[in-house]
């Protein structure tokens, strides 16, 4: 049984012997939890110590994927660890999927039930007495008429503007890291290169679009997170579908530079594929968010 | 990292850096221990202070953090960790494996819990104290907690990304890692039980994080997703969190059937009755744990139509639930049963689990439940299923495999002392609080009439009774950790699975052949 890196046996399974990277990441999120904590609270040291949360999280990450691409470029994993990592790596996504679904669930949960409450209708109509004048609908900043603007109005922002040039960007990137796929999978590492490129390219205009469309509804449409239940599930849904985007895209730009090191074979690139499916995912929900936010 | 021995380090650094999954199991049920012990101790201060009518010791508001604190030590610090620290143990040892699947994530998720409790339990020591809104965290009197608030939120961020790793890691462990012939369906029921305890934790977790994540936006952000005024629903939240919640108490109770089926065979000298029956029933209750949550806000206001879905569909948790204790006792059905202690605690889980699954029923039924809703009697219900339930589940393990992990025999008297207060104290402590809910009195308050004055007094001599026995069992594992009686491979008359075949102590890596398996 040789356990020795030089040595490894590639039928057998490789376990890591001892790391110290889960500790030292345990602090790097307790850093960052302890200091996001005290800045809500006021703290002056708070944002500094937040600011190192980050930067020990941001080393975290490049120290642990760092080893495991060592590991896999010396060999280390067979078959079975691979496939350890695409197991791994679906119920990641899954987790993600019940995350995006605790948030959609509030907006139906919204659109369908308490507003309509607030209304009027319905088993919960007692309700209504506390602002008998509100007429449910939908966008609803509430029968409070929440948000930044002394009387209570709000614009929100067409689905047929920019958030469909943003689903136009996000399905053509789905479509250019499958090209990209397929170069990789039949060797044509000129048209992997560029297309991946392409893929994070259109991965941060997206980002940018999304940043645009954010000041105008803040500054111009009194639409905010404080625009009552509209304003919390429009900022909550799309601002966590773009931090995901952002985390794609950096995962496409790292997979990208690991091509152009030559990494990936046309049988074995488990990074490539795990980050294309995470990608497919932040686009599913792309697809659920430009309908149910913007459009219905 | 460079360094590769078959032993561990020494001193501190092995439990830095080990991933060695016996190691991360023994963290994990060694620090299970002290929060159990923690929490405990803040339940006794509860217990002080319900001994007599009026205030007597502690001021309301540290009442309440006593209350919050307790449940999230106990659900989150004790028995989920225990749970997972078992599953550590015995899972590759069960299924034929060298090791977790995933041992460098396996470490992160320990050492992330151990942080979480840190930043947690910190929150007693800053200024307006503990979250103190209870462990529900309901809106909107949460929203009034100081600045132990976001601590505790993102401290149930860090456990939500703990649990969450550890799950991906058991079910990648059980999927893909099973020796060579050990089919599903060959697997031990600890085994099974975990493998549908972790997928119920991946899809439940995301869930609670995203509810409590609107909290904070509620709080700090001007969000309005709990906010009447703003269109939002306090209802809102407690939908999302029971939709958590519910599968929540299933996932600290699956793992302790699969422990209770291997132990009831084992001393039973007879394999498990309905072996598929009993996968199927824990399939069966993991998914009908997603459909019942509301049966916890009956009172809130629901449509009858909403009422009748759950009142039914809690209630055919009963059928499932039904098969297994009656699959527990057809296995007992002439075998030849001894009494050690492990069985001891699994019979009594077999008795007094079913009655808090009796009291279940009675709270799933709408009408009724508007009686019972935030008195003693549910307090009485979920302690009945959590303490002689999954606890002594806990417990049931820790006696069943000790010598296996030490090497020793445990003191079979002490043990059984330990058993006996256990289960008379336990009842001492939690039966009366039936009588107490029935008649009215509510949960969560210092301060209650007098008529509730006997049975408070019987419940709270119940409790010293109960903690202090828990000294026993502290005092048991320190003295069978350091000597006794050598255990030998099989420790019991009969056994059944792959780590019966490996000495005792199990050595420090086992099962790097994988091992044949007909």
């Amino acid at each position: 049984m040789a356990h020795a890196e030089q040595t490894h046996d590639a039928s057998q399974y490789y376990f890591p012997h001892g790391s110290r990277l889960p500790f030292f990441g345990s602090i790097a999120l307790f850093v960052l939890m302890a200091g996001a904590a005290a800045t809500l609270n006021g703290a002056a040291i708070g944002g500094w110590v937040l600011g190192l949360g980050l930067v020990l999280l941001a080393t975290l990450f490049f120290l642990w994927f760092g080893e495991v691409i060592r590991e896999n470029q010396a060999g280390l994993y067979n078959e079975q660890v691979d496939r350890s990592f695409r197991m791994g790596m679906m119920w990641f996504i899954f987790s993600e999927v019940m995350f995006f679904a605790a948030f959609f669930g509030a907006l139906f949960y919204a659109r369908q039930l308490s507003v309509a409450w607030l209304g009027g209708e319905g088993a919960k109509a007692v309700t209504s007495l506390l602002w008998p004048d509100f007429e449910a609908g939908w966008p609803s900043n509430g029968p409070g008429a929440l948000g930044p603007r002394e009387d209570g109005s709000y614009e929100i922002i067409p689905a047929f503007g920019l958030p469909a040039l943003n689903t136009a960007l996000l399905l053509t990137s789905g479509l250019t890291l499958t090209i990209a796929h397929h170069a990789l999978k039949s060797g044509h590492r000129g048209v992997l290169k560029l297309f991946l490129a392409l893929t994070f390219a259109l991965g941060f205009v997206f980002l940018g679009v999304q940043i645009y469309e954010y000041g105008h509804a803040w500054r111009d449409l009194g639409l905010q997170l404080g625009t009552g239940i509209y304003g919390s599930t429009f900022f909550m849904l799309t601002g966590f579908h773009g931090l995901h985007v952002l985390v794609g895209a950096i995962m496409l730009v790292v997979i990208w530079l690991r091509s152009l090191a030559g990494h990936f074979t046309p049988r074995q690139h488990f990074a490539f594929e795990a980050v294309a499916w995470y990608w497919h995912f932040v686009d599913v929900v792309w697809l659920g968010l430009f309908i149910f936010v913007y459009w219905i | 990292m460079g360094e590769h021995g078959h032993g561990p380090p020494k001193g501190i650094v092995r439990w830095l850096t080990t991933t060695n999954h016996k190691d991360i199991g023994t963290m994990y049920l060694v620090f299970s221990l002290v929060m159990f012990l923690v929490g405990g101790l803040m339940a006794l201060v509860i217990r002080s202070e319900l001994f007599q009518p009026g205030l007597q010791l502690v001021d309301p508001a540290f009442f309440n953090q006593m209350t919050t604190m307790h449940a999230l030590v106990m659900v989150f610090g004790a028995v989920m960790p225990a749970t997972v620290g078992l599953a550590n143990w015995m899972i590759p040892m069960q299924i034929g494996a060298a090791d977790m699947a995933l041992p460098r994530m396996n470490l992160f998720s320990f050492w992330l819990l151990a942080f979480a409790f840190l930043l947690l339990l910190s929150t007693l020591f800053i200024p307006g104290g503990a979250p103190a809104a209870g462990w529900t965290l309901y809106p909107p009197l949460v929203l009034q907690t100081g600045q132990a608030f976001p601590m505790a939120i993102f401290a149930i961020h860090l456990m939500g990304a703990s649990s969450i790793m550890g799950a991906i890691n058991v079910i990648v462990t059980i999927v893909n890692m099973r020796a060579p012939g050990m089919t599903l369906l060959k697997m031990p029921l600890f085994s099974w039980s975990w493998l549908i305890t972790a997928y119920l934790l991946i899809a439940v977790m995301p869930v609670f994080a995203g509810g409590v994540t609107m909290l904070l936006t509620d709080y700090y952000f001007h969000t309005s997703f709990f906010n009447a005024a703003g269109g939002g629903d306090p209802v809102l939240f407690q939908h999302v969190f029971w939709f958590f919640g519910h599968p929540e108490v299933y996932i600290m109770i699956l793992p302790a059937f699969g422990i209770v089926s291997e132990v009831i065979a084992t001393f039973s000298r007879k394999p498990i009755f309905g072996y598929e029956a009993m996968v199927y029933a824990i399939a069966s209750i993991a998914f009908l744990s997603f459909i019942v949550w509301a049966h916890h806000m009956f009172t809130v206001g629901m449509p009858l139509a909403g009422q009748l879905f759950f009142t039914l569909s809690t209630m055919l948790i009963a059928v499932p639930t039904g098969v297994k204790i009656f699959n527990w006792t057809a296995t007992m059905w002439r075998g030849s049963i001894s009494f050690e202690p492990p069985m001891l605690f699994a019979l009594a889980f077999l008795f007094l689990f079913t009655i808090g699954g009796f009291s279940g029923l009675m709270l799933a039924i709408a009408p009724a439940d508007f009686q019972y809703h935030d008195t003693y009697f549910v307090v009485a219900h979920f302690h009945y299923v959590l303490v002689p339930g999954a606890v002594f589940g806990i417990m049931a393990a820790v006696y069943y495999w000790l010598p296996k992990w030490t090497g020793h025999m445990y003191d079979m008297a002490l043990a059984k002392w330990h058993f006996w207060l256990s289960a008379i104290f336990v009842n001492v402590l939690f039966f009366p609080q039936h009588y107490l809910g029935l008649a009215g009195m509510p949960r969560r308050i210092p301060d209650y009439a007098l008529q509730f004055t006997e049975w408070n007094m019987v419940s709270t001599i119940g409790a010293f009774g109960f903690g202090l026995s828990q000294l026993l069992f502290v005092w048991l594992i320190v003295k069978c950790v350091k000597g006794g009686e050598r255990a030998t491979a099989g420790v019991w008359d009969y056994q059944h699975g792959l780590e019966w075949t490996v000495p005792s102590p199990a050595p420090y890596h086992t099962f790097e052949k994988a091992p044949e398996v007909r």
